[in-house]
């Protein structure tokens, strides 16, 4: 049975912000996180099980993250500018990092993102991301060498 | 590698209270079901109001087990949403300061059916001040021999108090039962000036 949406928001609420935090540029990060939880809510009532809803909201937050690239793209704006190394804001957040993990091709950044910010294991990734186990692990791993290029 | 991002991932944070209130002002409007809870000097209770109107109102102590049963009985999409509710809490607080003596409320009667929905269609016409009977109920329900099962749609009543369960009573005179205990229901009534104080 489905949980009440009101428990749902609460128990998934701070995953979805932290991914967020993660794949967005910081101007897109509330925006897209009522869109993933209004987009939620008109899909929750025809969901069929309760199983692995964390799974499920992240892949519409990280939809939601991707629309907000694509619609800044459309947009002329100024280019990300890589952000000074050193760097972080005073709540501890790291900019470069991210803007990293932002830079990886698709289905690495999304690999990493669900690894290490939404702690999913390679089970639910590959569930996520309709891949096999072993096809996640290697994404995450691509991923991680290429980040080693890039913050190194 | 995966340690420095492991470090980057524990720094980002948790959505702070003004990002999710304005994430529910979101929720709340498009939710089929609004809760609160409401305090009253019976205790604390816990409302719950649909698109159409007020669905529940429930002497349990615990609002998620309100909750449960509404995700359960109507729809998943339940919300705390206080300000959905507020029109129910003032007239509510009006009821128990003795100022009003009708419910303008609109009222939605879905978790109620057939004969049970009848019975409590005739208690919300009982007014203020006044009482009934069991027997009267099962009446105005079509069933004149069906003073039982009257008795048990008051006691299942998901709108106690606005559907007033509490004005109905024995042929005999005698208080019968009430959800929220005998104690509440005397109080009610003397409230509403049906029985002497004490």
């Amino acid at each position: 049975m489905l949980p009440p949406f009101q428990r749902f928001i609460d128990d998934n609420a701070s995953s979805v912000w932290r991914l967020l935090r993660a794949l967005c540029l910081a101007d897109d990060v509330e925006d897209c996180f009522q869109e993933t939880f209004l987009s939620a809510m008109k899909a929750y009532p025809k969901l069929t099980h309760a199983r692995n809803l964390r799974a499920w909201v992240l892949t519409i937050a990280e939809r939601k993250a991707m629309d907000s690239h694509r619609a800044r793209k459309r947009r002329p704006q100024p280019v990300e500018q890589p952000p000074d190394r050193a760097a972080r804001t005073r709540d501890g957040f790291d900019p470069a990092v991210w803007a990293a993990v932002r830079g990886l091709p698709t289905k690495q950044r999304q690999a990493v993102a669900h690894r290490f910010v939404a702690d999913l294991t390679y089970r639910d990734i590959s569930r996520v991301m309709g891949t096999t186990e072993e096809a996640a692990r290697q994404n995450v791993r691509e991923g991680l060498k290429k980040l080693r290029g890039t913050l190194s | 590698m995966s340690d420095l991002i492991k470090r980057a991932a524990k720094e980002l944070g948790e959505p702070k209270e003004d990002v999710m209130e304005r994430l529910m002002d979101r929720i709340a409007v498009e939710a089929d079901i609004a809760y609160d809870e409401v305090d009253t000097p019976m205790g604390t209770f816990t409302v719950a109001a649909t698109q159409r109107g007020l669905v529940a109102l429930s002497f349990e102590r615990d609002p998620e087990i309100v909750v449960d049963a509404l995700a359960r009985k109507l729809s998943p999409r339940v919300v705390h949403a206080p300000k959905r509710v507020d029109d129910i809490r003032r007239e509510l607080d009006e009821y128990f300061e003795g100022k009003r003596k009708n419910f303008d409320l609109a009222l939605d009667w879905s978790l109620v059916q057939g004969f049970n929905k009848k019975v409590l269609e005739a208690t919300y016409r009982i007014p203020y001040g006044g009482v009934s009977t069991y027997s009267d109920m099962a009446r105005s329900a079509g069933s004149p021999r069906a003073a039982r099962a009257a008795g048990n749609a008051l006691h299942n009543n998901p709108i106690p108090i606005v559907v007033p369960c509490h004005r109905v009573l024995h042929r005999d005179g005698g208080l019968g039962g009430y959800g929220g205990g005998l104690p509440m229901k005397k109080w009610l009534l003397t409230l509403e000036g049906a029985l002497e104080r004490e």
